[in-house]
């Protein structure tokens, strides 16, 4: 029986129909677009000005408290201006716009295809060029990296966990470095194990990706304790929750962290940035993007530099197709609907997927017939039906007795339900009222 | 200028809706209903047909001028009453027999209660159990009407297993003498061919075809199924080791009277059964349990309908009250 989490889950087709292309560098464009909100927590102050010259890699914007990141220019040129500039979701955000000229890179990164193996830095050093490198989770939401491998005075973790499971369907960019880079992510694995201080490090992987395992075990006898793990291909698999529930066997408590559990889990595309970071010294810029969609012409993944217009990424596919009806920013299940073409990608866009009205457009709601199908596919073991009927009714207490608090928006229940109800669209609300109750009230 | 759709994740749907479903449900009874028309034919094809059309015309008719809300006829659940209803009639049920149970089923067990979705007992079995305290002899009226199918096939028996069996116990024979008078009361007799009962249980085999189609394309969980007929086997089975003589064994009592038909098609109904599978469990060890009270101690030789209404009112409250496993074990403080 192959690993996998114990409670729901559903099983969309996968369309990795980008996964046999081999990763291509994105032109450098004109003109970049780099916000200072690329991460959770207080946006990036920027520290240089309208008319400075920037170089590849150079820091631009410091972070503003202790929730925040590091911010680097990905392109060479000058700053055009720092402006309010619309994100993919038409929100206004401080951007830093840079004319780009030539593609001069900072001296001390190392562009290099040599693979660095041995590990110099201490754990300290380890932590300080994380952080300075600008590193966010890659995973979809964006926290600060050496925030989450510091964990808080009394908790320790056990295990390092690596999520390469990549269960939204189309998405193929973690499948691809995995499969071209995988000793640099074993070494950014064994970097981050270090910052940590743990000695158990499991890697997930779903079984739909058999060469990226592959790629990954030839490399076993040099990195014994990173264990590669073949997983049972289900959604939501890269939850946090549920990766660690598939790989250790252990259940994060309903409001707590995974360090709760003993365990700190970190994005494949995370650990490729880390060992790039700390080994090659290159802050995070670029990142790697699944460009796809069942009705564009091409589906191809790219390394794109930070602050890439969305536009001038769907161009490079054969441009926005005549069916288009969706635009998302991320995967089908989770990702974000693009209300903004003109926004540019950040650290974390790990995809650009087109949708057609036939893929997309709701159904007709029907009556719910109890089928009980929700129950059985919520991965938290929640009951969405009576979520849904809570929340409608704005029941805020009964909501909060019903854990609507612990739903972690996979949209399972949605994805499934018979009667097409807009079940985590209402569930969504009443979750977010009942979080601010909660944080509204006086700690124990 | 181009336009784009803007809205909350998820993005993908997965093909499943009601019609398919109710469609499969279809499906699934198929093999039995194709067995029932081999051997009762022309009758059997009537009661479906008049089922089948009286539940969607009556459905029609209430939502169209008597609610004036949307039809949903569309969506096949009138449809799957009707021909379930026909499965748990007598073969020799005359059409108005039939007709009458659909308007019962539809119009009073359904639409009363607000529709698809909204009725605490299942329509069918509301519709059959009226007819069965209305019209008791024609309900256990087990006489085979002629098939063109099967001319010549010598139909020896009418009576249902289980009212021989109760009708010999009470006359004071043991359990194995009744069975030597009865030739037909074979395992394999039953597990294929089994003359004496409604339209829908002919053939066991038939039911265990439509149960496996139903898992597979995952319509319904094994959960109601697997424990109403493990309760039953554990019930009638530690009952049978006390006493062979006046008891039957576990075998007999699954395949006989229905059980398979109302823990495969009428037990699992949707709306009126628990929403988690602990809640599951409960229930179909309830009807387990009720069915075999029934048929030991009460006065009929069958309980599994009643026995089902029973667990559909208990429904609501194991909604209300038995939750499903929990991911989070525990919860964290502050």
């Amino acid at each position: 029986m192959k690993k996998t989490f114990a409670l729901g889950g559903v099983h969309p087709h996968d369309h990795k129909i980008s996964a046999g292309s081999a990763i291509e560098t994105f032109p450098v464009l004109d003109r970049v677009y780099i916000s200072m909100s690329q991460h959770l927590g207080a946006p990036a102050e920027p520290i240089v000005a309208k008319g400075d010259r920037v170089k590849v890699g150079q820091l631009i914007a410091k972070p503003s408290g202790f929730m925040s990141a590091c911010i680097h220019s990905s392109v060479s040129g000058t700053v055009a201006s720092i402006e309010p500039y619309a994100d993919l979701a038409g929100n206004l955000v401080k951007t830093i716009i840079i004319d780009v000229d030539g593609d001069e890179w900072e001296e001390g990164i190392d562009r290099t295809d040599t693979v660095v193996r041995e590990i110099t830095a201490t754990k300290e050093e380890i932590l300080k060029r994380i952080a300075d490198s600008g590193i966010v989770g890659l995973g979809g939401a964006s926290f600060p990296t050496h925030i989450k491998l510091t964990p808080p005075p009394g908790k320790k973790a056990d295990y390092l966990l690596i999520n390469g499971a990549e269960c939204e369907p189309y998405l193929t960019s973690d499948h691809r470095i995995m499969l071209e880079m995988p000793e640099q992510i074993l070494i950014g694995a064994r970097l981050m194990m270090k910052a940590l201080g743990v000695t158990r490090c499991l890697f997930g992987v779903e079984e739909n990706k058999p060469d990226a395992i592959a790629a990954l075990r030839q490399f076993k006898a040099s990195y014994p304790e990173i264990e590669v793990v073949s997983l049972k291909k289900k959604y939501p698999q890269g939850g946090e929750k549920q990766l660690i529930d598939a790989l250790i066997g252990r259940r994060v408590p309903a409001m707590g962290l995974p360090i709760d559990a003993g365990a700190v889990v970190q994005n494949c595309g995370t650990a490729l940035a880390v060992y790039e970071a700390v080994q090659k010294n290159k802050p995070l810029f670029e990142g790697v993007v699944t460009v796809t969609g069942d009705c564009t012409e091409q589906q191809r993944n790219f390394r794109l530099r930070v602050g890439t217009p969305l536009d001038k990424m769907l161009d490079a596919v054969g441009g926005l197709p005549d069916k288009a009806m969706k635009l998302i920013s991320g995967g089908p299940m989770m990702g974000k609907a693009v209300a903004n073409i003109k926004a540019a990608s950040v650290k974390s866009t790990s995809a650009l997927l087109v949708l057609t009205e036939e893929q997309t457009l709701r159904k007709l709601q029907t009556q719910c017939i109890r089928c009980g199908k929700c129950v059985q596919v919520c991965p938290m073991g929640l009951e969405p039906y009576l979520l849904n009927k809570l929340a409608k009714a704005s029941r805020m207490e009964d909501l909060e007795r019903e854990r609507v608090q612990d739903c972690i928006e996979c949209g399972c229940c949605l994805y499934t339900c018979p009667a097409q109800l807009p079940l985590l669209d209402n569930i969504r609300v009443g979750k977010a009222q009942v979080i601010k109750i909660l944080r509204s009230r006086p700690k124990k | 200028m181009r336009k784009l759709l803007v809205s909350p994740a998820p993005h993908i749907h997965s093909p499943e809706n009601t019609r398919r479903i109710m469609i499969d449900v279809l499906i699934a009874l198929a093999p039995s209903l194709l067995v029932s028309i081999y051997f009762f034919g022309f009758s059997a094809i009537q009661l479906v047909l008049v089922g089948a059309v009286t539940c969607v015309g009556v459905e029609y008719l209430i939502q169209k001028y008597l609610l004036k809300t949307e039809v949903t006829i569309q969506d096949m659940s009138a449809a799957v009453t009707g021909v379930l209803l026909a499965l748990n009639l007598p073969p020799s049920s005359p059409w108005w027999l039939m007709l009458l149970g659909s308007i019962v089923a539809i119009g009073v067990a359904k639409m009363t209660f607000g529709g698809l979705g909204q009725n605490i007992f299942n329509p069918a079995l509301v519709g059959r159990v009226f007819l069965l305290i209305s019209f008791p002899v024609l309900m256990t009226d087990w006489n085979i009407p002629d098939s063109w199918f099967r001319a010549g096939v010598d139909a020896s028996t009418g009576a249902t297993p289980l009212a021989l069996i109760k009708e010999g116990l009470a006359q004071g024979h043991t359990v194995d003498q009744i069975m030597a008078l009865y030739p037909d009361l074979s395992y394999f007799q039953m597990l294929f061919i089994k003359v004496g009962g409604s339209v829908g249980e002919v053939s066991a085999l038939a039911l265990l075809l439509g149960l496996v189609y139903l898992l597979v394309r995952r319509v319904i969980r094994p959960h109601i199924p697997v424990t109403i007929l493990l309760t039953i086997a554990v019930f009638s089975g530690i009952f049978w080791l006390i006493d062979p003589t006046q008891y039957t064994d576990p075998l007999f009592n699954i395949l006989t009277g229905g059980v398979l038909l109302g823990s495969i098609f009428m037990a699992t109904d949707y709306v009126t059964s628990p929403m988690t599978a602990r809640g599951m469990v409960i229930y179909g060890v309830g009807i387990g349990l009720i069915t075999m009270l029934i048929r030991m101690f009460g006065s009929y030789p069958e309980g599994i309908s009643f026995a089902i209404l029973i667990m559909n009112s208990v429904v609501p409250l194991i909604n209300k009250y038995i939750k499903p496993a929990r991911f989070a074990k525990e919860v964290k403080n502050g």
